[in-house]
């Protein structure tokens, strides 16, 4: 098993380098010039000559490629004397956009990004498993058809769209809360809450429902193994059987898509954010590809790739964990 | 005539085997809402693909600019939108556009894309997916590891951030530009990282494929792999392949209205489910008819796909009619 979780540790490390590698130069190759966005229309050409040696676009791309490493590990320093700054490690790169350092940026944003993923994951979990175990205990009745009803529904709502209604139904047609607008839980808790309750619902109900699905399905096909028959015939009680052999199987692939689906929404709820003004990582991205801020982009593409690979890393190690099958292999 | 006549074997009713596509198909016309399902798509393709037709037969437009139906603040006059029997899901706040028109012409440009994005992702899936699975070794390697470097992108992020680069790049290489281009990119880039979902389905069907005699037989009377793959495995995977459709298309059609919305697909004056809901939402407090038409199309298509998705899965799945333990 130890060996097994140093292998998976070391590749995801190959796979992120191979990842950065890819998403530097697929936006190095862009048709735009980083140097000339760094100021306005009626910039001259001999500041836009100073900012591209500064932020070292002047140099080769394997040599920034090179550089944005390093700044990952060393951090950076842009420019000699009194214009110089840096950003400390782990550094991102610069976004001329915002002037700021895009770990900085990303270290402010990705807070709100994170209540909104955790909280909303916790709800869809537990709406989801529940739902789905309530179907497959009442496979063929009501509770079965409801949630199948459910699911259909839920999956084939477009999130930006059912976010919008929900804000404008009930912010702005039935007046229940106040049009949202963020704030730390650590400066005005209630204010919190109120701003995320909603997109906590919307995110939660939809994506709860592929989970009912899942845990239907994954209990029913559990409930037709040769060990439940086996504990039936010991004469163990239907509850034990469902929450140690039945639900234990049927957790295996819900942990799986669980992290996958976790770590996609920590590197960016994009639509959410976008559609509730959240001011998180997923907002910041939308507004970089706006203003063609490559750094910021590179930058929150780097985190959410992270993130994935951590999170199939865990998945692979969850699995050993779960399935003793998987170990033996 | 009892019932133990009905299973004797000199009996002209006596049992025959059915293949798995009889049993299928038995099961999936005995599911109602698969079959109301499977007329709402048709009924969205036939107007789609008519829509001209209709609108000329009906004398309307999605183009054309309507001032009579819309009052001195450029809002639809009457209730629920302006709708009338002239325009019959009522007219576009500001232009006058009739609504209807634009729908059915939206229908095609949200199908267009989800038909062809699907096709091209199915297509490339399947190729590299059965050439993984059937040849193994470093290929297989290769294929995966390719594929482990596609999943770790943050897809979506993607798609937007390399929209207008990549616009202006197929735009340079010839494609006409405005919405053609923007139509290009989109169905390519959901193919480029759909495939992946594809192709893992479809190696890991090949690889105990590849065990069965058929494949054997095939490669002791000599065939080429060329043979083995396109003609004696591509066949036996329709099964998996017919589920990813079903099930992957509303999700295309989904994010091309998605973009279209934040306003990176689709552009006015083109009309898109997504571009009409990207515009209806400027209007969310004068007409919120206009919020609601698009959605609940948009709504209804992808929800028949989902059903049909799930039924034709059900029906294929050999486990569907057993009786549970517990």
């Amino acid at each position: 098993m130890f060996m097994f979780i140093v292998r998976r540790i070391f590749f995801a490390l190959v796979l992120l380098l191979a990842v950065s590698f890819f998403t530097y130069m697929l936006f190095a190759m862009l048709p735009s010039d980083p140097a000339a966005l760094t100021c306005g229309k009626n910039c001259k050409p001999d500041v836009i000559a100073a900012n591209r040696v500064r932020l070292g676009y002047d140099k080769s791309l394997m040599e920034q490629y090179w550089l944005f490493l390093k700044g990952i590990f060393a951090g950076r320093d842009y420019g000699t004397g009194a214009a110089a700054f840096s950003c400390s490690a782990p550094s991102l790169g610069y976004s001329f956009g915002q002037h700021e350092c895009v770990t900085t940026l990303i270290a402010q944003t990705f807070p709100v990004t994170a209540y909104l993923s955790i909280g909303a994951f916790i709800l869809w979990m537990l709406i989801g498993v529940s739902t789905g175990a309530v179907a497959a205990l009442h496979k063929g009745k009501w509770q079965d058809r409801a949630a199948s009803i459910f699911t259909s529904i839920g999956v084939s709502l477009p999130t930006f769209y059912i976010g919008l209604l929900v804000l404008f139904s009930v912010v702005i047609w039935l007046r229940i809360l106040p049009f949202p607008s963020y704030e730390s839980p650590f400066d005005n808790f209630p204010t919190f809450l109120r701003t995320m309750i909603l997109p906590w619902l919307v995110l939660a109900v939809l994506s709860a429902a592929s989970y009912t699905r899942l845990t239907r399905n994954g209990m029913l096909e559990a409930m037709n193994e040769d060990f439940v028959r086996l504990g039936v015939a010991k004469g163990l009680t239907t509850r034990l059987i469902l929450r140690r052999y039945v639900m234990r199987q049927a957790l295996v692939p819900i942990v799986t898509i669980a992290g996958l689906d976790f770590a996609g929404l920590l590197g960016g709820a994009i639509i959410t954010e976008s559609v509730f003004s959240l001011p998180g990582m997923g907002k910041m991205s939308i507004r970089a590809v706006v203003e063609s801020d490559l750094p910021v982009l590179v930058g929150t593409t780097m985190v959410a790739a992270v993130f994935i690979v951590t999170a199939n890393v865990l998945v692979d190690i969850a699995y050993g964990y779960l399935d003793p099958r998987v170990r033996v292999k | 005539m009892s019932d133990v006549a009905v299973v004797s074997n000199d009996s002209p009713l006596a049992i025959e085997g059915k293949s798995p596509r009889e049993l299928a198909w038995a099961r999936l016309s005995r599911d109602k809402f698969a079959l109301v399902a499977i007329g709402v798509i048709v009924t969205y393709l036939l107007v789609a693909a008519l829509a001209p037709v209709i609108c000329s037969v009906l004398g309307i437009s999605p183009y054309a600019l309507d001032g009579d139906a819309l009052n001195d603040y450029g809002l639809p006059k009457g209730a629920f939108g302006g709708i009338s029997t002239e325009h019959w899901l009522g007219v576009e706040p500001g232009t006058g556009r009739d609504i209807f028109a634009r729908l059915i012409y939206g229908a095609r440009a949200s199908l267009l894309v989800g038909v062809l994005a699907t096709f091209l992702t199915t297509a490339i899936g399947l190729v590299i997916g059965v050439v993984a699975g059937y040849k193994r070794g470093w290929v297989d390697s290769v294929i995966g590891r390719f594929m482990d470097v596609t999943l770790a992108f943050p897809s979506f992020l993607l798609i937007i951030a390399l929209t207008r680069p990549f616009t202006q790049r197929l735009e340079s290489l010839g494609v006409p530009e405005g919405n053609p281009a923007r139509m290009t990119y989109i169905i390519l880039v959901l193919a480029t990282f759909g495939w992946v979902y594809v192709a893992r389905v479809v190696r890991g069907q090949t690889l105990s494929l590849r065990e069965r005699e058929f494949v054997e037989a095939a490669k002791a009377s000599g065939a080429t792999s060329r043979h083995i793959i396109f003609k004696q495995l591509l066949p036996n995977l329709w099964a998996p392949v017919i589920v990813i459709v079903s099930l992957s298309l509303p999700g295309y059609v989904a994010t091309e209205s998605t973009l279209s919305f934040l306003g990176l697909g689709l552009m006015q004056p083109a009309a898109s489910w997504g571009v009409m809901l990207g515009d209806s939402v400027r209007y969310y407090r004068a007409d919120p008819t206009y919020l609601f038409i698009p959605g609940v199309a948009l709504i209804v298509l992808v929800m028949a796909f989902n059903l049909v998705g799930d039924a034709i899965r059900d029906a294929l799945d050999p486990k569907t009619d057993r009786q549970n333990l517990l």
